[in-house]
């Protein structure tokens, strides 16, 4: 029996890449871990390490084809161990590329790819590689539902039924254990955490291992959302060329504004808030700086119609990022009004997935918590996220004399992909104009 | 004769053979020792016997009713002999199915009486052979699945005299069907008996000292065929404490006291139906010092006793005193011994009741649910909701789920009505795969059948049933 072997996926965005140079030949014997291959991206060069053991059947890509789709059969491999390896994954045809994100390597026969620094990658990919088809965690839909309600990861569980399938008193024994660990020196159930979860981003030490005694500190498994917090944040700074520009911008017109506007539109029961202006600004200085409303693809810039705002909301356990749709279209009372909602569904985690999925730029605001300045994460496909810091009376220099000001800074972090420094710069100055000159905000 | 084993089971019954036939199936050599007739109570004296006898009383009962699907019959009558003699056939074809069993599986069947000694490893296993001396086996394991038999109280008469007082036992082979009968006990076994002699028009009187019938039953289903039987006839003294059970010149007479009074009822016959004792006797336990707790022996989640290499498995490691019980232990206690089975499965036991109309229950009652400190949600189909059981004339009785509100679990379910025993098997399975809620409701039930009825108590225990 063979086995294909397929083009790997190098990092989430990657879709094609050019077979550089093959290190074997047909005939060749290779076993887990012979650099087998390089295969050259716009970003680098990377060795591609068998995961499979076998003979070379044959070579099904040649050297400096250019533009190979992710899992595409590139080599057979034969008999030997080989015909062990796991059933032959469902091969996504080469016109049909797979969705950039989770799937990093998305077959068992994927090859592994320690890239140059050695870095995380490999380790992603490698997991998900020894893990065939059966990533699948069997488990009774009673253990599901109350690992979910008690906020246990299932990977983490070891089952005792049938198949190894997680039964209910699996779950029930995992909570006691977790808290035994704390009593009793026992080996921490982190490494196996995180070897089994399919979702985490890299293979990471044990804290037994860096030096954290196991006992000396609780377990909490994540749920659902904090594992994509953490898969999303790893893979957007590890893998996005971005870059933090800083600006203060003074608010006191801003606030004078809201002042009034909240004054002169009570009786309609109209609540602007500082953010909801910053979300109007940001949205207005888009559509005077198209270019900052901006996603890298592997084709090409997207410039997006509209300015859909994503606003950070914290929520219990984490955060998420609801959307106020075209915001440049929409006047401050509807953004707040709607943002108001967003949020309050938010916190009670009700929102629908088109209601925080989608937004073509990002603002985070840590003013409330007195944060001076901060960079933020670029929301990944988005070119840039603002970084929202607390409006306090500062001292300014103001014709050469000084003066007090009410003063924020802001941080817009870019997608160097999407859009360059100047870009940005130009897109903060319309941002501080529009700030400090609210009147135009109704223009 | 090699007189050496892997492994001797002691009692042919659906425990005993079971095992022997799943250890077979994994190479140990074999042995198992019967006193009686290969199947053991439930299928020469139980479960399969007396089903033939309901299914007469069924019968009987229908034709008896056939105006109600526009047919007639002219002169319904029985053949009492015939009956009985029916229900022994059927035992015995399958006894004999045993015995064929036992040998395509190459266990090698004593028929004798079984004694233990202590020995080395496992207690050795010394067997009267019927008329042949003894004889002596050894084994590396040895499991006990002597079964049980009916309870007797001598003090106060509840015992068999061989005549007019039955236990299920004579209950099953009487020479006439009485015209009048006292049924001591509302389990399982009595309501069954009691279902069978009123189909064939005895006047039955069943006396419960429990304040409700079928006792072990959710209270609710209990109420429900309280009524359905007193419908057909049967009545009812629950409540009822036996003070003495008595010959009289034509019948039998009962004393019992109820509500600080006491009262004489008379019949011709009487059942003892009060309950299950582990056969226990007579096999040396006491001197191995195998720990024995209220008759019955005591037994770990791998169905070993405290004695090395000794297992006891069914009705004689205690209740529930039911055939699928004792088969489900006996897999699991073979694959135990044999090294191959994962780790023991805890799986809800069902219970059925054969009378009509039928009973059938898994889980916890609805009161012990709420005993246990769950907050519930209950469902309630009734089938005279159900298209099919209109269609089929069998409208009587409904279906009741207890979930677990804080799980979504399926905790429970109880049903009565026509054929529910042959329903309760899909709630069995949707348990053991601790199925909740949303997988039951997502579950298609076919089109017009009175499954659909399980379906909808599911849904009506979350507000979404629909025909009601």
């Amino acid at each position: 029996m063979s086995t294909d072997v397929l083009m790997p996926a190098l990092s989430p965005t990657m879709e094609e890449g050019t077979l550089a140079k093959w290190h074997v030949k047909v005939g060749d014997s290779v076993k887990s871990g012979d650099v087998i291959a390089e295969i050259e991206t716009d970003k680098a060069t990377m060795e591609v390490e068998a995961v499979d053991e076998g003979v070379v059947e044959a070579l099904l890509v040649e050297e400096g084809t250019e533009a190979v789709k992710v899992n595409a059969p590139i080599a057979r491999l034969s008999g030997g161990e080989g015909a062990t390896a796991p059933t032959p994954p469902s091969r996504p045809v080469a016109s049909h590329p797979p969705e950039g994100g989770d799937k990093e390597v998305a077959t068992p026969t994927a090859l592994s790819s320690p890239s140059g620094g050695g870095g995380p990658r490999s380790g992603g990919g490698g997991d998900t590689a020894e893990k065939p088809a059966g990533d699948r965690i069997l488990s009774s839909p009673l253990a599901r539902r109350v690992a979910t309600q008690r906020g246990l990861d299932l990977a983490a569980i070891t089952g005792t039924g049938p198949h190894g399938r997680i039964i209910l008193r699996d779950v029930e024994a995992a909570v006691p254990s977790a808290k035994a660990a704390a009593a009793k020196p026992s080996p921490a159930p982190a490494p196996k955490s995180a070897a089994a979860a399919p979702e985490a981003p890299r293979q990471v030490k044990s804290l037994e291992q860096m030096g954290i005694p196991a006992g000396s500190y609780d377990l909490r498994p994540m749920d659902g959302m904090k594992k994509t917090i953490a898969r999303r944040m790893t893979d957007s700074f590890r893998d996005i060329p971005h870059f933090p520009l800083t600006v203060d911008i003074e608010i006191d017109a801003l606030l004078a504004a809201r002042a009034a506007i909240n004054t002169l539109l009570a009786a309609e029961g109209v609540k602007v808030s500082v953010n909801d202006m910053i979300i109007k600004a940001a949205a207005a200085a888009l559509k005077r700086v198209p270019d900052a409303n901006t996603s890298y693809t592997p084709e090409g810039i997207a410039f997006h119609h509209h300015a859909d705002i994503a606003v950070a909301v914290s929520v219990e356990g984490g955060l998420i990022t609801p959307i106020v749709r075209a915001a440049e279209t929409k006047g401050m009372a509807q953004i707040a009004s709607e943002m108001k909602d967003l949020a309050d569904r938010a916190r009670t985690r009700k929102l629908k997935p088109e209601e925080f999925q989608g937004g073509t730029f990002s603002i985070s605001n840590l003013g409330m918590f007195g944060i001076k300045a901060f960079a933020s994460i670029i929301n990944e496909p988005q070119g840039a996220i603002l970084s929202v810091g607390a409006g306090e009376k500062r001292p300014v220099v103001r014709n050469d004399q000084l003066a007090i000001a009410t003063v924020m800074t802001v941080t817009l972090t870019c997608d160097h992909r999407a859009l360059d420094g100047a870009i940005g710069a130009r897109w903060l100055a319309a941002f501080k104009s529009l700030i400090e000159n609210p009147i135009t905000l109704i223009v | 004769m090699a007189d050496s084993f892997d492994l001797v089971v002691i009692g042919a019954g659906p425990g005993g053979y079971v095992a022997a036939i799943r250890a077979s199936q994994l190479g140990l050599k074999t042995a198992i020792v019967e006193r009686e007739a290969l199947g053991g109570v439930c299928l020469n004296w139980g479960c399969i016997p007396t089903k033939a006898l309901l299914k007469s009383g069924e019968v009987y009962d229908q034709l008896g009713h056939l105006d109600n699907y526009g047919l007639a019959v002219e002169g319904r009558s029985y053949d009492f002999t015939k009956i009985i003699e029916r229900s022994r056939k059927v035992a015995k074809q399958l006894s004999a199915g045993v015995a064929f069993l036992m040998k395509k599986h190459k266990i090698e069947v004593v028929d004798g009486v079984a004694r233990l000694e202590a020995a080395d490893g496992a207690p050795r296993v010394v067997v009267a052979v019927k008329a042949k001396g003894e004889r002596t086996l050894t084994a590396k394991s040895v499991i006990l699945a002597t079964g049980a038999r009916a309870r007797v109280i001598p003090s106060i008469g509840l015992e068999p005299d061989g005549d007019r007082i039955w236990t299920y036992r004579e209950a099953m082979v009487p020479g006439t069907a009485p015209a009048s009968l006292l049924v001591v006990g509302s389990g399982a076994i009595g309501i069954e008996f009691a279902s069978f002699y009123r189909s064939l028009g005895a006047e039955v009187t069943v006396v419960e000292a429990l304040p409700r019938i079928l006792p072990v039953e959710d209270e609710e289903i209990s109420g429900v065929a309280h009524k359905a039987f007193e419908k057909r006839g049967l009545k009812f003294r629950v409540g009822a404490k036996v003070t003495a059970l008595t010959k009289t010149k034509t019948g039998v007479a009962l004393i019992l006291e109820a509500g600080g009074k006491s009262e004489t009822l008379e019949a011709e016959r009487a059942i003892v139906a009060v309950g299950i004792e582990g056969n226990v006797e007579g096999l040396g336990l006491e001197a191995l010092g195998v720990k024995i707790d209220r008759g019955h022996v005591v037994i770990d989640a791998n169905c070993a006793t405290n004695v090395p290499g000794l297992y006891a498995i069914g009705d004689i490691a205690g209740p529930p005193w039911l055939a699928h019980k004792a088969s489900h232990e006996g897999v699991a206690c073979v694959e135990h011994i044999a090294g191959v089975g994962g780790p023991h499965l805890a799986a809800p036991i069902p219970g059925c009741t054969y009378s009509t109309p039928q009973i059938a229950s898994i889980g916890l009652t609805e009161a012990q649910a709420k005993k246990n400190g769950l907050e519930v949600k209950v469902g309630r189909f009734p089938f005279r909701a159900n298209g099919k059981a209109i269609a089929a004339g069998d409208t009587e009785g409904l279906v009741k789920t207890v979930f677990d509100a804080g799980t979504g679990a399926l905790v429970g379910a109880h049903l009565i009505g026509a054929e529910v025993t042959e329903m309760i098997q899909g709630f069995a399975l949707a348990m053991t795969l601790e199925a909740t809620e949303a997988e039951i409701m997502a579950t298609v039930f076919p089109h017009p059948t009175m499954s659909e009825a399980m379906h909808e108590a599911a849904l009506d225990a979350y507000g979404k049933v629909l025909h009601l």
